[in-house]
């Protein structure tokens, strides 16, 4: 209980918190804040270029970590440009804590400069949020507010502090421990759903596990049981956007990544099963394909941490509210405890290694030095060759980013760093600064698109003021690609403003900002042009110029089943009903 | 192209919440962000130390949607309890009207005779007006104000629904 201004408590709250980073802009209203920080060295500050960077790059920071990411800006538009980030944070369960500086209470409502209704304007698109009044709240808000972005569904808060509160004195004090009132989630999963959900995998003929983004903030233990109750039970694996890395991709029970991008296996198996067990996975859109044709015939066991999650798109059989990783823990202590074998699903498999045949991520493609590059083939060679380098790997949002998906093999969690829920373009750099940020002496790749990476280039100076080894490889096809192969699909390739026009020269662009830049032209040059970028110590920005006109597949159309995949390009038929083309 | 929506049936939704600013706009904006309806929704401050607010909301749609009305008031950080009345058995609903009448003549003794078949009170009056207060089901506050239309009904004010569970049980 020390008696000191509310800038300092906030600041000292951070040090108690074990904050280490915390990626920020100043201005106006967060001058105090500033000024403390600059008095505590133990808290390292790392100035983007644009608020909205602050949140990816945080979010990057807690996707790599397992910790939260800490954001610090201004008013006004300091918080308006971090809501597109505290967004993808919600979607996505990033936790994250969000300072926003404030005019001061005497001036809130009065139409004051740089102000905006923050907590008004982020209610909805954060997991909770507070407005300080009182300098004395401080130390209890922040606390709390660590406390609500990490425990149950993890999420973004804000913090919204006018100005007069963080220059005020008041006492500083710490909850003992956070007990609130009304905010209690239910980690522990009930034991009688838990011996049902045994039963159910035991006797099933066709089971399959369907896990997502859940099992990676449920922690590395979480990803460690799945992987230990799927060689229990042999049953395949299909995994989200969002949980790849949970399930080694080199194990003979992986069936890749499903949804409307994912693998013909996965969906057909899917769709075939007798039994899905969905664990931390919300049935999203681009999972299930069209609704009253999803996984027809199977039992649906739900594990997921948010109860409102369970029963929102489509009806389960069996609901369990809690951790992914105690949920997966205790399924197999039943599994051990009752006996249970795996049973023989030798015929499920043999169906499966037939869906398995069709060899749904190959791609047509010239294997000369001077032909064009297929994107698959890039990404697959960027893969090759950062192979037992352990890199993390980020995306922007598009063709890449499902080409990414589906070529690049993760073996572990929190290696994989993607906008899935809001689908965010400009992403995957900004969280590349995040992850390099916590992770200086690893390898940390952003896969990009060439439309996408402008969305935040300017962050490339923020790389370069911190001497960050980022990588950014890009894929450039000149095209706003995944908008036009939908222009492809639904609109008779009507290629409404999907071009890439005035692209700036990347090589040289890198070389304005001291980084080094690479181009890559054809086949010839690709091997040697990812070494070179893994060579080199510094920032490397690799435009990798690919077929243009390359599509992403397989595809389950908008409103389609995940029966009727697209399976190669000449499957496309070009005009769609105006109930598929309502669909995003 | 049509867009197709779901009818639904009436549920009474009972939620306590902490009474800090903002949790109003948090609820209402959970409504409309997730598309789904208020008929209804009355909010007071309910314990002795302020800390708790009741919000009662009248709402309807299929159960699938009203379980995920439910699931998602109650993951709101200030959000209690949420509890559907019609789930727990027999409820009782209240809502209070104040019903302006102005005329003279026939109309004006109608207006009263019928409010004394409905056991509206008289809570002012002039010598070409009178507001009554009736307190009912919703039901019956409807029914109330459509007759007052045909006696010169100028001006109505409802407070939207509270209601509590039968028996000795709290939520």
């Amino acid at each position: 209980m020390t008696e000191m201004s509310g800038a300092d408590m906030v600041v000292q709250a951070l040090v108690d918190l074990g904050v280490d980073t915390v990626f920020g802009y100043p201005g106006g209203a967060v001058l105090p804040i500033y000024d403390a920080l600059f008095k505590h060295p133990t808290i390292k500050h790392i100035l983007v270029r644009h608020e909205q960077a602050a949140t990816h790059a945080a979010e990057g920071y807690a996707r790599s970590t397992g910790k939260p990411g800490v954001v610090l800006v201004t008013s006004g538009p300091g918080a308006t440009n971090a809501v597109t980030g505290i967004t993808d944070a919600l979607l996505d369960s990033i936790p994250m804590v969000v300072l926003t500086g404030q005019v001061p209470t005497t001036l809130i409502g009065t139409d004051a400069f740089q102000e905006c209704d923050t907590v008004g304007i982020t209610r909805h698109c954060t997991k909770h949020n507070y407005l300080v009044m009182d300098p004395d709240r401080l130390g209890p808000i922040l606390h709390e507010a660590f406390y609500i972005a990490t425990h149950g569904r993890p999420g973004p808060v804000v913090i919204d502090i006018p100005k007069n509160v963080q220059v005020a004195t008041g006492t500083y004090s710490i909850p003992n421990r956070i007990d609130h009132k009304s905010y209690r989630p239910q980690v522990d999963p009930d034991a009688a759903a838990i011996t049902q959900a045994a039963a159910m995998i035991a006797a099933a003929e066709r089971p399959i596990f369907y896990t997502g983004g859940g099992v990676i903030n449920a922690g590395p233990d979480a990803s460690a049981a799945l992987r230990q109750l799927v060689a229990l039970t042999g049953a395949p694996v299909t995994s989200t956007l969002m949980g790849l890395g949970a399930f080694p991709a080199d194990d003979d029970k992986w069936l890749g990544m499903l949804g409307m991008h994912g693998t013909y296996e996965s969906n057909m198996a899917m769709n075939r099963a007798d039994l899905i067990i969905a664990v931390g996975a919300r049935f999203d859109d681009r999972v299930t394909g069209r609704l009253d044709a999803f996984s027809p015939d199977s039992k649906k066991i739900h594990i997921d941490i948010d109860r409102s999650s369970i029963n929102k798109i489509v009806p389960v059989d069996l609901a369990i509210v809690g951790d992914a990783g105690r949920a997966l823990d205790a399924l197999i202590a039943v599994w051990g405890d009752k006996g249970y074998k795996a049973r023989d699903l030798g015929e499920w498999w043999r169906r499966i290694d037939g869906w398995r045949a069709t060899r749904c991520l190959d791609f047509p493609e010239k294997k000369e030095d001077g032909a064009e590059i297929m994107p698959q083939r890039a990404v697959k060679a960027l893969f090759d060759a950062t192979r037992g380098r352990d890199p993390i790997i980020t995306t922007e949002v598009g063709q890449h980013q499902m080409w990414a998906a589906q070529h690049f093999h993760f073996d572990s969690p929190n290696r994989w760093l993607t906008s899935g829920g809001l689908g965010t373009m400009g992403y995957g750099f900004p969280a590349a600064v995040g992850a390099q940020i916590a992770h200086p002496d690893r390898l940390v790749i952003c896969v990009a698109g060439e439309a996408s990476l402008q969305m935040n280039i300017q962050e490339m100076g923020t790389v370069s003021q911190y001497r960050l080894p980022v990588k950014i490889f890009i894929l450039n096809n000149q095209w706003m690609g995944m908008v036009r192969q939908w222009q492809e699909l639904t609109y008779e390739s009507r290629y409404s403003n999907s071009y890439s026009d005035s692209l700036p020269d990347f090589v040289k662009l890198a070389d304005a900002y001291g980084w080094t830049g690479i181009r890559i032209d054809n086949l010839g040059e690709l091997a040697d042009g990812i070494q070179r970028m893994i060579d080199t110590p510094g920032p490397v920005i690799v435009d990798c110029r690919v077929a243009q006109l390359a599509n992403c597949f397989p595809m389950i159309p908008s409103g389609a089943a995940h029966t009727d995949m697209i399976l190669q390009p000449n499957d496309i038929t070009g005009t769609m009903d105006d109930e598929a083309k309502a669909l995003v | 192209m049509k867009i197709h929506t779901e009818a639904g049936e009436r549920h009474v939704l009972a939620v306590t919440v902490d009474n800090e600013a903002g949790i109003l706009a948090k609820i209402t904006g959970l409504f409309s962000a997730r598309g789904y309806n208020i008929e209804s929704l009355t909010v007071a401050d309910i314990s002795a130390d302020h800390a708790l607010s009741r919000i009662t909301i009248v709402t309807s749609g299929p159960p699938a949607v009203i379980d995920q009305i439910i699931a998602q008031l109650d993951r709101l950080v200030p959000v209690h309890s949420v509890t559907d009345l019609a789930d727990g058995g027999a409820h009782v609903e209240r809502e209070i009207a104040l019903v302006k009448v102005a005329g003279t003549g026939d109309k004006r003794i109608e207006a009263l005779r019928m409010a004394d078949v409905f056991r509206a009170k008289v809570v002012d009056t002039t010598l070409t007006s009178f507001i009554f207060e009736i307190t009912g089901t919703s039901d019956k506050v409807d029914r109330f104000i459509a007759l007052m239309r045909e006696c010169g009904l100028v001006e109505v004010g409802r407070t939207g629904v509270v209601a509590i569970a039968r028996g000795s049980e709290a939520l």
